[in-house]
């Protein structure tokens, strides 16, 4: 689950690591009074969930009251365009108005888990400000990392030797260790799977501050955090898959024409990849796990044609412990309750396949029977042309 | 032959009275799983389709001699079952449960690593050896004994590959669902290192999908030290990058994971990558011809 850099900075601060004073408003007016608090002296940035808002215009720095309410004016409501929120850009609701630094140094600290391990690893580099994937293709060398134990968590140690690595000297290097310890405890108090400072900097006061702060959560260890729950910002989702969670189904969104219901995650991509092999584009990811009821299939009819693009349907369920005939019987039912307008391709396989194939054929409906994987998505394809 | 399991292996199930523990217990008795007895806390002493059941794992294999257990314990509880049997001796645990919060399987992960067990998933439909043991919640009819051994990170795709080979004649030794977590107990390498000693395996099929680097490990491995055929599919050609696609593990990140990295690594290998999910069997048959 991803939050707002606010929010992810007030979890920061839950566990004492160094962030700018600062808090969020929704109005020009709300920011001016902000920033009078602060000195007038601010960072005004737009807060959504997308990295490179700098870039999109989304950060002004000011020195004013005034300015800032002129700086919230401007970002609050524009369309931020950047690298991650594709070319519509995402609207900005609210603005971070934050006491301005005056930055001696710029670094990235970051922590997350190295699969190949199944390990915490806690990584930092002198390139601060800069993203960490292309420090890693271009000079690789200049990413610390530390391997957490999992039996004993961070070690003071690790901090400091990656203080020092970093090139802090004197008083900094206990600042900069004590907040990399505390990042670490945040990550673990916080269930998180990610959590990245970038960037981390010195002030020329000789302070140590998150300046930015990018917290995601795991989302199976949510339930251990049940405040959590406040910080999901729902304008941040595509609509449909906010409606698809409701029910309990596993949809992403994707560009295509051809709707695509699937049981398990893996047959749910595979079943994607076939359709644009089969020279079609899958219109969505959806996954109605192992239950695939009637009202499952129903409720995934619903956010399918949700979708103006999609142009035809394909059904894919390898029946288990799943009965295709259930299956059958819920498409059947899903179909006389709802008004579908586009052509459905059905593949059953699996426990009672070929009952489910005779109901599907003697239903009066009109559906396409798909006999095996290929011949479902070439069907699929056939269909919209 | 098979590997992990086979006629011998005696089964204990933790949440046997659940209502996923029960149904799947019975279905494990019906194709002829030798399950021994099971676990849920409270109810020691009463007794599950004539099967014994235990507080804790320890008693249980103390009464019972269990050397395999399958966990249908919920999420938030689970990494402290994989690490109750790994205690009390276990040699293999199959977690099903999905939905493990990563920081307590990290946990159990280590500390399993630490004993002398195996862990297989979380997050995966379990393991069989067709026609002696099934220790999962797969569909035993779709698998026929035969000799190719089968390694996945998907469930249902896992299915629809056995159902492709089964239709060819092409029965499976093992098949190994290893399940979708970023964390898991088996990984690619290790499940293909058991198929690599086993005389009767002759090909393997792995099914990965995107996310991680698993299979990259797995390609160089294979270049390494294999000399049996390997049949390889990726899932996720088509999943846009920053998503997770439905399993927690299944995610593109910083543009590391995808399908093509992984496909070019396994054909760099020598795997015989199929396109599409539906030409599994018939790579299979070709690769052995």
């Amino acid at each position: 689950m991803k939050i707002h850099e606010f929010q992810g900075k007030e979890i920061l601060r839950r566990y004492g690591v160094a962030v700018p004073e600062g808090r969020v408003a929704h109005t020009p007016g709300e920011a001016e009074q902000i920033a009078e608090e602060l000195g007038g002296k601010v960072v005004v940035k737009a807060q959504i969930h997308a990295g490179g808002r700098g870039k999109g215009g989304g950060v002004k720095v000011v020195s004013s009251s005034a300015e800032a309410r002129q700086a919230a004016k401007a970002i609050l409501g524009m369309q931020l365009v950047t690298h991650q929120t594709g070319p519509d850009g995402q609207k900005v609701k609210q603005v971070l108005v934050e006491k301005a630094s005056d930055i001696e140094s710029e670094f990235y600290l970051g922590i997350t888990l190295d699969r190949a391990q199944s390990k915490l690893v806690v990584m930092a580099s002198s390139e601060g400000g800069v993203e960490i994937e292309q420090v890693a293709a271009e000079s690789p060398e200049k990413i610390l990392r530390e391997t957490v134990d999992p039996a004993v968590g961070l070690q003071s140690f690790q901090a400091s030797r990656l203080a020092f690595g970093l090139g802090f000297e004197g008083k900094q290097v206990r600042a900069a260790a004590s907040l990399i310890m505390k990042l670490y405890q945040a990550y673990v108090g916080a269930d998180c799977s990610i959590a990245e400072i970038n960037p981390l900097v010195t002030t020329k006061d000789g302070q140590v501050l998150a300046l930015d702060a990018k917290i995601n959560f795991d989302a199976n260890g949510l339930f251990r955090h049940k405040d959590f729950a406040s910080l999901r910002d729902l304008d941040e989702e595509d609509d449909l898959e906010v409606e698809a969670s409701k029910f309990d189904l596993n949809y992403i969104k994707l560009d295509g024409n051809i709707g695509c219901m699937v049981n398990g995650a893996g047959l749910a991509m595979g079943t994607m990849d076939i359709i644009k092999l089969a020279g079609g584009e899958p219109a969505n990811f959806l996954d109605v796990g192992g239950g695939a009821s009637a009202e499952t299939v129903e409720n995934g009819f619903k956010i399918l044609l949700s979708d103006p693009n999609v142009k035809a349907i394909l059904i894919n369920i390898f029946g288990g412990i799943v009965r295709c005939d259930r299956v059958a019987e819920g498409v059947i039912q899903a179909r006389k309750n709802i008004d579908v307008n586009v052509p459905i391709v059905v593949r059953l396989a699996g426990t009672n396949a070929d009952i489910a194939a005779k109901m599907l054929e003697e239903s009066e409906m009109d559906f396409a029977v798909g006999h095996g994987l290929k011949d479902a998505a070439e069907k699929a394809v056939a269909a919209i042309q | 032959m098979s590997v992990l399991v086979d006629e011998n292996t005696k089964v204990f199930v933790q949440a046997i009275t659940g209502s996923e523990g029960s149904f799947h217990t019975r279905q494990m008795l019906e194709y002829g799983t030798k399950v021994v007895g099971g676990s849920t806390p409270g109810k020691g002493g009463q007794e599950f389709e004539g099967l014994p059941v235990f507080n804790t794992v320890a008693e249980g294999v103390a009464a019972t001699g269990a050397n395999a257990s399958i966990i249908f314990v919920p999420a938030p509880f689970a990494a402290d079952a994989v690490m109750e049997a790994a205690d009390a001796g276990i040699e293999l645990v199959i977690c099903i449960t999905e939905n493990i919060p990563v920081d307590d399987m990290v946990k159990a992960y280590h500390y399993v690593q630490a004993r002398s067990t195996r862990l297989i998933g979380p997050n995966c439909p379990g393991i069989i050896s067709p026609g002696k043991c099934k220790i999962g919640i797969m569909p035993g009819f779709i698998h026929e004994p035969g000799r190719i051994g089968i390694i996945s990170r998907s469930g249902t795709l896992t299915y629809e590959a056995v159902g492709q080979l089964t239709e060819r004649g092409l029965g499976q030794s093992t098949a190994i669902g290893i399940g979708g977590d970023p964390v898991i107990g088996t990984r690619f390498v290790d499940a293909l290192a058991l198929f690599k000693d086993d005389p009767d395996t002759d090909a393997v099929v792995m099914i990965g999908e995107i996310g991680g680097t698993a299979e990259e490990e797995a390609a160089q491995y294979i270049k390494a030290h294999y000399d049996k055929p390997v049949i390889g599919f990726i899932a996720g050609r088509t999943a846009p990058p920053g998503r997770r696609m439905g399993h927690a593990g299944a995610i593109i990140s910083g543009g590391k994971g995808t399908a093509e990295d992984k496909m070019a690594a396994m054909r760099d290998a020598g795997i015989y990558v199929c396109e599409s999910p539906a030409e599994i069997g018939e790579t299979v048959a070709k690769a052995l011809s």
